[in-house]
């Protein structure tokens, strides 16, 4: 097609350049296949505190983690808030995983293990005696859906405050369990400490319904519904991550907004 | 130049079918007017066909890890364009929009003659230059919906949350409308000119002969 009939050099330098180039391009597309096999056949991640994916996804995950928090993360940074009439009336529920049933408050305290080994057992009266702080502000799902909801209770700021646990603030992490173990979160204490983090006892100015929570929740506006534990029976602190209950089946750790 | 086209192509193609692995968790969105749905997206057999129910947190994964390489890909393809001056063919100028016309109607066999044209005709730059801004949509959308708290003013721009995943779902439906757009094209176009993309004669393009052929044969809009 379209050769000058003269300049058969020129004619044969088109040739030679085509070949090499498209050489060049088989070898590229042949890469870009077997990277990509590579990466889809890739064995997943060693069960541990995080699972579920395959492990060279969950190294990215984990550096792209690093990278956020070091550029964006900014406790100032406050969750959009909204006016008390945009609450939803009927908030939407996923899941009950660890917080079946209702538990009787008299039943429940909150186990709060120190640096030092010791346990504080915290009564619901004893968290509604401090000041209280209110939010209303747009849940979001790692699922894709959102809802603005209300929620009121003891900031994690000023838990940490009043209990005296300023030296496991100084820790890396908070972990959360239900009282039956079967769902649990760990937070980097940045986030914990986040203004409007709250140990939540009530929703629409109730105390928390049964498939809420009830009767003391976690309210993180700065991740995903899913680090948002219901029930919360026991908090520790370490320097290394606490077990995660989605963070075991693939989902990021950090899962931060 | 044409390293990022080529890089683009695996790497879009990734995001979007790890978009989808998100989207289905959620599948809301539905094409509404006065009350009556015209279509939701997406039937079940599609997805069925596709396998992808039940992988929202493998979507995410790859979507986290791959749009690494889109941002990249497309910042290096900014900076040269920046850098080697390639831009003054791409970008629209005030002739762009009159002659983009002119193209659209010789493509469609009304018109006899095309406009005069450098590199790119002028719908080409239109359009060429209009995906490169999708990319960036979709790149400040998805930081809008990735981190709303931290890139509260990325969200702010998008119109919210919700508009800011619209946004980006509309413009993964443009590339997919773009590609079918461009694939007609490429082969309209024919063999001569899809080699140059991979060989990038650009010393022989300039040659009068490849300059004849680029005005007759190239007829992408």
């Amino acid at each position: 097609m379209n050769k000058p009939e003269k300049e058969t050099t020129v004619d044969q330098q088109i040739k030679r350049r085509t070949f090499i180039s498209f050489g060049i391009f088989g070898v590229y597309v042949a890469g870009v296949v077997g990277a990509w096999s590579w990466l889809y056949k890739s064995p997943d991640e060693v069960p541990g505190i995080t699972g579920g994916t395959r492990a060279p996804l969950r190294r990215a995950l984990n550096k792209t983690e690093i990278f956020f928090r070091r550029l964006a993360f900014n406790e100032n940074h406050l969750v959009k808030t909204y006016p008390k009439e945009l609450a939803a009336k009927k908030v939407r529920f996923n899941s009950d995983i660890g917080t079946e049933g209702v538990l009787p408050p008299e039943q429940w305290s909150l186990q709060v293990t120190k640096k030092n080994g010791q346990v504080l057992k915290i009564s619901l009266d004893q968290l509604k005696q401090l000041p209280k702080t209110e939010i209303i502000y747009d849940f979001k799902c790692v699922e894709g859906w959102d809802q603005i909801s209300h929620w009121g209770g003891l900031s994690f700021a000023d838990f940490i405050k009043h209990f005296g646990l300023e030296e496991e603030a100084k820790m890396e992490f908070v972990g959360m369990e239900t009282p039956d173990q079967k769902y649990y979160v760990g937070i980097d204490m940045p986030s914990a400490l986040h203004p409007q983090t709250l140990l939540a006892y009530e929703m629409n100015d109730k105390p928390l319904p049964g498939r809420h929570g009830q009767p003391l929740r976690l309210i993180i506006p700065v991740k995903y519904g899913i680090k948002n534990l219901k029930r919360i029976g026991n908090i520790t602190f370490s320097n290394t991550r606490p077990h995660d209950y989605w963070a075991e089946l693939g989902y990021d750790y950090y899962s931060g907004l | 130049m044409r390293w990022t086209h080529w890089v683009n192509f695996p790497v879009l193609t990734i995001m979007i079918w790890s978009g989808m692995l998100i989207y289905w968790a959620n599948d809301e969105y539905s094409f509404t007017i006065f009350g009556h749905t015209f279509f939701r997206f997406f039937p079940d057999w599609y997805y069925n066909l596709l396998n992808i129910p039940h992988r929202l947190s493998e979507g995410m994964a790859f979507h986290f890890l791959f749009m690494w390489f889109f941002t990249l890909n497309g910042f290096f393809y900014i900076l040269y364009s920046i850098i080697s001056g390639e831009w003054r063919y791409l970008l629209p100028n005030r002739h762009s929009f009159k002659q983009a016309w002119l193209v659209l109607l010789h493509d469609l066999h009304i018109r006899k003659t095309a406009p005069p044209q450098g590199k790119y005709n002028a719908a080409q730059r239109i359009a060429y230059t209009s995906i490169i801004i999708m990319g960036l949509g979709s790149l400040i959308t998805g930081l809008a919906i990735y981190k709303p708290v931290q890139f509260y003013y990325f969200t702010w721009l998008c119109g919210g949350y919700h508009l800011a995943r619209i946004w980006h779902f509309v413009l993964t439906i443009g590339y997919v409308f773009f590609f079918l757009v461009h694939i007609f094209q490429v082969i309209m176009a024919g063999w001569n000119n899809f080699r140059a993309v991979i060989t990038g004669f650009e010393v022989v393009n300039e040659q009068p002969k490849t300059a004849i052929e680029t005005n007759n044969e190239n007829e992408q809009a």
